[in-house]
């Protein structure tokens, strides 16, 4: 516990510290020297252009990512044209602008994404010094050209570039510039010598800092802080000035009797910042001044680069990556030496009690006393929030935890949400992970961000965890990451996507494979929004069949004319043949169906499906029949199937149009004979019916004359057919006309033992008896054989 | 309400149990009185989980159909939409959401997908601009849903379609969670055998998951000694042929409704005066009840001896009070009276019952249709044109029992000749309608129907090794699982018995005549759960059908169960229960029908 105010360095009434993130995981020969460095804010990526030893040399430049850990993310040589600055995008993609003012983009894994340019006028004059900044409409660039000209482009998602006005008396680059936004205008500072002027969209405005040094003869350095609101200018004297960024208010200026330029300068300050403070660096020394014009001074051992946050300074060198921040105030209240703060002494309470010492009692007794023990215990949870050791996190969370114990209606949600956030903010500053995030970085940029850059890097089954952890709303959290996974495994061509599953599968998730799904469909249908060209997205959907076939089904609910192409894509023209048909149900105009059919008849021939075109082809031959009869007649028939459509015809004495019909279509005898059977029976035309029998010998025999005719219970017509039945099925005939008797002959006759016992099971007590003797005569007989 | 799935060999009930706690953790969530609004399909699943009066408890009031407009009013604090994620459900919960009153007290709006929840559902509620007004969206896990003390089932009727249809295994994926989940109740299943594509499927899904859980094994004493998959078209022939009992009944779908006038008569006897049923009578029938539970796996020609002689039993024990003689005897009569009057009134139903049936099962066109079914499973001359099926057609006689009977004989032919398929094919759409090209290229993408293409017709070899058909099949006192079809023994069964004893090694041949691969897994118990078996003690195997199992594989497996020298018992999983009629529905397209 002594340790923690070992690296703190008073500045006025407040404290700094410097403390060491990560031990730099990369090897670098030369450090960061000869190195462009691009490091993003919260805790992002480092991306490193090393220019080859000797420049004359056909050696290129090596472009490296690496984490702030320093874990290498890519590597590749340099091999477009000569780059002047690099830059990260917020949502960490890597800005590379070369000497033509063409912008590169590209990913956390050194994938390139697109380029833009910035004007042609760059092209002919070259840039001299580009500028990556951040606003509240995205990432912006600002560059000055060889003609003293700068350019803006304030979000280049939606790249809109903007000349600015001419400089007076300004020739190359100027001594110093910086990009401020304000009243929802970026505006460039800059100065030329010792003069100073803002640049806006229509005009060059001459303006004076308020109580700048008049020994300074020119402006060498500026710095703009995190939120825009404030401005450093840095001087040959080797005064510093600070003051409001509008440049209206002067905060104050620090003598640093340096009169080197600094290679950078940058502001540190804290959100309710005691005392903001300027970093300045040179080659070997690191000054912090602060606005009580104190200063701290730190020697540099190696070559650096301070990347300015919301809440510090990060100083990232060739072997160490540092943060330096005030000391928050909880953190002062509790640590410094000899505080008597509540936290301090609820922690002291604490600290005895796990001695198990009574003097326990007595910090708390005190505490109790003034009332503030649930102050004592914010302090702590707010403390343990600022410090980066899980160890002096557990302490603080101990003692809150330990002081909550003796308050009745303590809200618990400070303390809860804090051991969740530090538990995340723990994992992501993992050594493996790399991202070192501060509690206030933290929430400043949401859960829901930080998800997003674990699921950028790939770390999906983090952020499933974090997810998870915090119980993020499905739909935002688990949901989202593993459509992206889903998304990225599905980029990959080549890589079998449901093998790949595996390593992210881990824990229970149930909806995973609802969201692959869904997820692979939204990931193509985001491809086809995208560049991608249909075309080339069908050919890759065809190496993985369980996406196509999920594809499909996706369309069929969602996009029917999509599965039209991609059964075309495919040349699956039965698929094709069967969509028309489908289609042409859906249309109530006859010709709008037939024309969709004949597509269908196309298709089938395509497919060798002979069977389906002929089918098809007779489906537009008998729509068109019906039409015609429906318009001529009155009937309405369109529609109906072939035999429906003949039983109408049939019923409604359309006879002659049957037979055209039955012949037309080449229906079997059979089933035409059924067909106009049941009809006449159905009207009762018992005359027709006998004409019908007589007219040729019956293809389906005399048997389904007599059972139709007793189904309309008709005996009497029945029995004309019975004599004309054969042999086999006369016992049935008779049966079927309730003719016991003419039954018994037929099968005594026949010498059936099967049918003779069927007719005696037909018998009832009240049968005649000899007729049953002799049926069981001839039985014996029958079965004797 | 439950305890008949607790009877059998492996406790089913701890399945129910853990899907009950999870309902009613949900419905705690929602604190206050509640309405659900159910996806009507839903409502079947959810009756065999829990009773209404489970719901009840947990302060549900009120329970609504899920259909447009307006929400019905009911004074609740929240309505809880219990739906399956389909995207039209959404548009409808939309509507439902949108049109709600909002003069009136808010009502707290809740979601429960079942079985999984969609993101593209949740996208879709976006879209209608309502995501917002649902305060909880989860999901309710319910794979496999116990149905009764043997049978599991994951009643997910479209399986069958999508996985041989559309190419979409997303059962499959369900099939393999549910079975992590069986196993982390029922412990490890040690041996996993596997018939078909889809098998083979699940078996890896399954052995990935296991490696993926790799940390948390289930310290649980494995309940099953092995896994069966099948694949349902490795036998394609099974649910097309006619079934018995309970696969008739199975027309009516569990829930069996008797015309009210079958009724009548006992009631006027029973209970005088009492008004009439008008409405059709509602049976829920599973082995809960003792009598069907005895019934049920017989062929429809063996259910009337057994009814009869119940029957007597029944009536002896009546008579017995004229015998009874001590006031202690006649007590003893009267303790048992509850019991026998129900007895008796099930009795009664199910004579009701087979009455029914045999109205239908002794008609003329069935024993035909029977014969026909009878003949091409003999092999008799499959390759002809069918004059049955010919008369049929011409008669206009249901489609679906023409395509059933058509894909009969192409699978016992081995495909049909392509005149003979086109003629088949022609006569159908001329009868029923274009509109059912369609339906016959599904069927013959799924090959249920499909052109002879070799000229050898391997259905006799895969007959004679397997013992398909057995002659002498005895309905009443069955000796082989031929018995369910009355002389045809289901081919999936035969593959069942055949890997319990001698091992699906003497088949080799045979399978290699299947469709799919086959194949054996072993996956390792931890140290210390291996089981000791003791002589004599009988084998658990869990056979699950992937695409549906019919009543009569069940009857057949419940059969092979008890067999005495069996020496293993079964338990059966399957995604749906099917008839050959709901199967061949099923893979039914009617454009027409969804044009208007």
């Amino acid at each position: 516990m002594a340790f923690i105010t070992a690296n703190w360095n008073p500045l006025g009434e407040a404290f700094y510290r410097k403390i060491e993130l990560y031990e730099m995981g990369w090897s670098l020969r030369d450090g960061l020297k000869d190195c462009l460095v691009a490091a993003a804010p919260y805790g992002g990526p480092i991306a490193l252009l090393r220019q080859p030893q000797r420049p004359s040399s056909s050696a290129r430049p090596q472009l490296e990512i690496y984490s702030s850990s320093g874990t290498n993310m890519a590597s590749f040589p340099w091999k477009s044209g000569p780059v002047r600055q690099l830059g990260w995008t917020v949502c960490d993609d890597l800005l590379c602008i070369q000497e033509d003012g063409t912008v590169l983009i590209y990913d956390l894994f050194g994938a390139f994404k697109r380029h833009f340019s910035m004007g042609n006028e760059v092209v002919q004059n070259q840039m001299l010094e580009a500028k990556v900044f951040h606003s509240p409409y995205g990432t912006g660039v600002a560059i000055v050209t060889g003609a003293s000209r700068f350019t803006l482009a304030t979000n280049i998602d939606d790249l809109k570039l903007r000349r600015l006005p001419e400089v007076p008396g300004l020739q190359g680059a100027p001594s110093c510039w910086a990009v401020l936004t304000q009243d929802r205008q970026t505006k460039v500072l800059l100065a030329n010598g010792a003069d100073l002027y803002i640049l806006d969209n229509t005009s060059c405005t001459p303006v004076t800092p308020p109580g700048l040094s008049p020994q300074a003869c020119s402006i060498v350095n500026m710095a703009v802080s995190f939120s825009y609101k404030y401005l450093a200018l840095f001087t040959d004297s080797g005064h510093l000035w600070m003051g409001s960024a509008n440049l209206k208010d002067k905060l104050s200026e620090v003598d640093t009797k340096v009169r080197t330029p600094p290679k950078q300068m940058v502001w540190c300050r804290r959100p309710k910042s005691q005392q903001p403070s300027v970093v300045i660096m040179w080659d070997r020394l690191l000054l912090v001044a602060g606005e009580c014009t104190d200063t701290i001074q730190y020697t540099l051992d190696e070559e650096s680069v301070c990347v300015a946050e919301l809440d510090g300074v990060r100083i990232v060198g060739g072997s160490r990556h540092e943060l330096l921040q005030e000391v928050p105030s909880a953190c002062q209240d509790i640590f410094k030496i000899a505080s008597m703060a509540p936290g301090a002494l609820l922690l002291e309470a604490h600290k005895e009690y796990d001695k198990s010492s009574q003097k326990a009692d007595e910090y708390l007794r005190e505490i109790k006393e003034q009332s503030v023990l649930g102050e004592a215990v914010r302090q702590c949870v707010e403390a343990a929030g600022y410090e980066h050791e899980p160890e002096t996190q557990k302490t603080l969370l101990r003692a809150a935890s330990f002081g909550k114990c003796f308050l009745s209606n303590y809200p618990p949600e400070p303390f809860v949400s804090m051991c969740r956030d530090l538990k995340v903010l723990n994992a992501v500053r993992d050594y493996t992970v790399g991202i070192p995030l501060t509690h206030t970085q933290y929430k400043q940029m949401t859960v829901q961000v930080l998800i997003d850059r674990l699921v950028y890097r790939k770390l999906y089954p983090l952020a499933i965890e974090i997810c998870r952890y915090l119980k993020t709303p499905e739909y935002q959290g688990v949901s989202r990451v593993l459509k992206h996974w889903a998304c990225c495994a599905f980029c990959q061509t080549g890589v079998n996507f449901l093998d790949d599953m595996g390593p992210i599968m881990s824990g229970e998730n149930q909806t995973l494979h609802s969201t692959v799904r869904t997820s692979y469909q939204r990931s193509m249908v985001t491809y086809l929004k995208n560049e991608m060209n249909r075309g080339d997205f069908f050919m890759t959907l065809r190496n993985q069949p369980v996406a196509l076939s999920l594809y499909r089904q996706f369309c069929k609910h969602q996009e029917q004319d999509t599965l039209k192409d991609l059964f075309n894509q495919d040349d699956d023209h039965q698929e094709l043949g069967n969509f028309y048909v489908k289609a042409s149900y859906k249309e109530k105009k006859l010709e709008a169906r037939l024309s969709l059919l004949q597509s269908a008849v196309d298709e089938y021939n395509k497919a060798k499906n002979e069977f389906a075109a002929k089918a098809t082809e007779e489906e537009m031959k008998l729509l068109r029949f019906q039409r015609r009869l429906d318009e001529e007649k009155g009937e309405a028939l369109l529609g109906l199937s072939l035999q429906e459509t003949l039983h109408a015809l049939l019923t409604s004495n359309f006879h002659k149009q049957a037979e055209q019909l039955y012949r037309d279509f080449r229906v079997p005898d059979k089933r035409y004979w059924w067909l106009k059977l049941t009809a006449l029976a159905e009207k009762d035309d018992w005359e027709e019916m006998e004409k019908f029998a007589k007219s040729k010998k019956s293809p389906i025999g005399y048997l389904p004359f007599v059972e139709v005719c007793v189904k309309q219970h008709n005996k009497y017509e029945a029995k004309k057919y019975v004599s004309k039945v054969t042999p086999e099925q006369k016992v049935k005939a008779h049966l079927a006309i309730g003719d016991l008797e003419g039954a018994a002959e037929a099968a005594i006759d026949r010498r059936s033992e099967g049918e003779i016992s069927t007719v005696l099971s037909r018998c009832s007590p009240t049968t005649d008896r000899a007729l049953l003797e002799r049926l069981n005569r001839a039985r014996s007989t029958a079965s004797k054989k | 309400m439950s305890a008949h799935l607790s009877y059998g060999r492996v406790n089913l009930n701890i399945l129910r149990e853990a899907a009950r706690k999870e309902l009613r953790e949900f419905l705690d969530k929602c604190g206050g009185s509640k309405a659900i609004v159910w996806d009507e399909y839903l409502t079947g699943p959810f009756g065999l989980i829990a009773q209404y009066s489970l719901l009840k408890e947990h302060e549900v009031e009120k329970m609504f159909t899920l259909k447009g407009g307006r929400l019905p009013a009911a004074d609740v604090k929240n309505i809880i939409f219990f739906v399956r994620p389909r995207l039209e459900l959404m548009d409808i919960i939309a509507e439902n959401v949108i049109s709600e009153d909002k003069m009136h007290s808010p009502r707290d709006f809740h979601m429960l997908f079942v079985p999984r929840r969609s993101m593209l559902c949740e996208q879709r509620l976006k879209e209608q601009g309502v995501l917002g007004s649902f305060i909880n969206i989860d999901e309710y896990i319910l794979d496999l849903i116990p149905y009764d003390g043997d049978l599991l089932s994951m009643e997910s009727e479209g399986a069958f379609r999508e996985c041989y249809l559309e190419s979409d295994q997303t059962s499959l994926y369900h099939t393999a969670k549910g079975l992590m989940t069986l196993q982390a109740l029922y412990g490890t299943i040690p041996q996993i055998f596997g018939k078909g594509e889809c098998a083979r499927h699940v078996a890896n899904m399954m052995l990935r998951m296991k490696r993926e859980f790799a940390g948390s094994q289930t310290q649980i004493l494995p309940v099953f000694d092995s896994l069966l998959l099948l694949d349902r078209n490795v036998d394609l022939l099974t649910p097309l042929a006619t079934q018995h009992l309970e696969g008739f009944l199975s027309i009516f779908i569990r829930y069996v409704k008797l015309p009210p006038e079958k009724f009548s008569a006992q009631k006027k006897q029973g209970e005088a005066g009492k008004d009439l049923p008008t409405e059709p009578k509602k049976m829920q029938l599973n082995s809960a009840e003792e009598l069907y539970a005895e019934i049920r796996d017989k062929n429809f020609n063996g259910v009337g001896a057994a009814l009869s002689k119940k029957a007597k039993i029944i009536s002896a024990a009546f008579e017995e009070r004229h015998s009874a003689k001590t006031v202690g005897e006649i007590k003893q009569f009267v303790s048992q009276l509850p019991h026998m009057q129900a007895a008796r009134s099930s009795l009664a139903n199910h004579t009701s019952i087979a009455e029914l049936i045999k109205d239908i099962t002794t008609s003329e066109a069935f024993f035909d249709n029977l014969t026909v079914e009878q003949e091409f499973m003999t092999g008799v001359d499959t390759d002809k044109v069918n004059t049955y099926i010919e008369d049929c057609i011409a008669q206009k006689d249901p489609l679906i029992k023409i395509l059933r009977l058509v894909c009969m004989q192409s699978v016992c032919n081995n495909g049909l000749k392509q005149k003979l398929l086109d003629y088949y094919k022609r006569e159908i759409l001329q009868t029923y309608g274009y509109e059912h090209m369609l339906t016959l290229n599904n069927l013959e993408k799924t090959g249920l129907l499909k052109p002879q293409t070799s000229t050898r017709n391997n259905y006799p070899t895969i007959r004679k090794t397997l013992k398909l058909w057995m002659e002498d099949a005895n309905e009443q006192n069955p000796n082989d699982i031929s018995y369910v079809y009355s002389g045809y023994a289901p081919l999936s069964i035969r593959l069942t018995q055949v890997l319990a004893r001698p091992g699906w090694r003497s088949i080799e041949e045979v399978l290699k005549m299947l469709p799919g691969p086959h194949f054996e897994e072993r996956q390792q118990l931890p140290a210390g759960l291996h089981k000791k078996r003791q002589q004599g003690e009988n084998r658990t195997t869990l056979v699950f059908f992937l695409g549906g199992v019919t009543y009569a594989e069940i009857a057949a497996l419940r059969f092979l169960s008890q067999m005495e020298d069996g020496g293993t018992e079964y338990i059966i999983a399957t995604t749906k229960l099917i008839n050959g009629t709901s199967w061949i529905k099923s893979l039914m397209d009617r454009p027409e029908a969804q044009a208007s």
